[in-house]
């Protein structure tokens, strides 16, 4: 299972973890298509705390953190 | 040591003290974030602030702008943080700004300062900041803001820390700003900045995320390699 976690306004609507099966996820991509969010949306993507991109292959285990554009002053 | 600053003692030391009187910053924004900012580093004893912003206090302000005022409706911000600085401390050098951060005029504005604050409130507007700061090699501290949440991170010249944290499409569903994310904002960026200025240690390639709304406080370590 890949377990993702949601921040901020990224929870809106949806839960603040989730967990999906590994085997129909194997790019971070696939996880916010999954999840309606476009890639606009999401500012920073941990794999297990590490920051990546949205090509970053998953594998079991994963802990996936998605975190909103923050932009105002 | 001035009575004013005895108790910045001992958690500054005296010659720290004497070093921030030295230095000289540029808060570039003077509303939501930029108001709290100059008020901190007025308060704690920088010598020379230039405070920039193009823009004149409107009702909406209200709601988080510390410089915001009913009867400064209309007004400069640059020339109200002038004047609030100068009730604190007249002692302090401020040099107001009544402009808009822009590709012409970013370089000179970012020029002859030890350490550059971003208080804007929009990102092309920091795109500008960023490569100006690059340019001139200056470290900047980023700071950004929406409804319940504020994020903060130190910028070392053409580290590309805007281009990761915006990526090229990026939008925003949030447009709301709460009246503490602010300062909490400004409060994170002053320390990180007196930290910086009295050369003390801190962390680059760091993003700092507060969530007010769920009381979740992230340390994100950036890889600032990756501008996808």
């Amino acid at each position: 299972m890949i377990e993702v976690r949601l921040f901020a306004t990224l929870r809106q609507g949806r839960e603040k973890s989730i967990m999906l099966d590994s085997k129909d996820f194997p790019t971070a991509r696939d996880i916010l298509d999954h999840l309606d969010i476009i890639p606009g949306e999401v500012s920073i993507l941990l794999v297990n705390g590490f920051h990546k991109g949205l090509e970053a292959q998953l594998e079991d285990g994963d802990v996936v953190a998605l975190f909103p554009p923050v932009g105002g002053g | 040591m001035e009575r004013r600053y005895e108790r910045n003692i001992p958690a500054l030391s005296d010659q720290e003290c004497r070093l921030l009187r030295s230095k000289r910053v540029a808060v570039i924004g003077c509303g939501g974030i930029g108001g709290y900012l100059i008020e901190l580093l007025a308060r704690i004893g920088v010598g020379y602030i230039r405070a920039v912003d193009g823009d004149v206090f409107e009702e909406s302000n209200f709601n988080r702008q510390l410089l915001s005022e009913q009867p400064l409706m209309g007004r400069p911000k640059a020339k109200a943080a002038e004047a609030r600085v100068q009730r604190i401390n007249p002692r302090i050098e401020v040099e107001p700004v009544a402009a808009y951060l822009d590709s012409n005029n970013a370089k000179e504005i970012v020029s002859g300062c030890d350490l550059v604050l971003d208080g804007l409130d929009n990102i092309r507007a920091r795109r500008i900041l960023a490569a100006a700061c690059a340019e001139v090699g200056v470290p900047y501290i980023h700071g950004a803001i929406s409804g319940w949440v504020a994020q903060v991170g130190i910028s070392m010249p053409g580290d590309g820390l805007i281009d990761v944290l915006y990526p090229e499409g990026v939008s925003f569903r949030d447009r709301s700003v709460l009246s503490f994310a602010p300062s909490l904002c400004a409060s994170v960026q002053a320390a990180l900045a007196v930290k910086m200025l009295i050369g003390r240690p801190v962390e680059t390639g760091t993003l700092y995320y507060f969530d007010l709304l769920n009381q979740e406080f992230e340390t994100i370590k950036l890889d600032l390699g990756k501008k996808e």
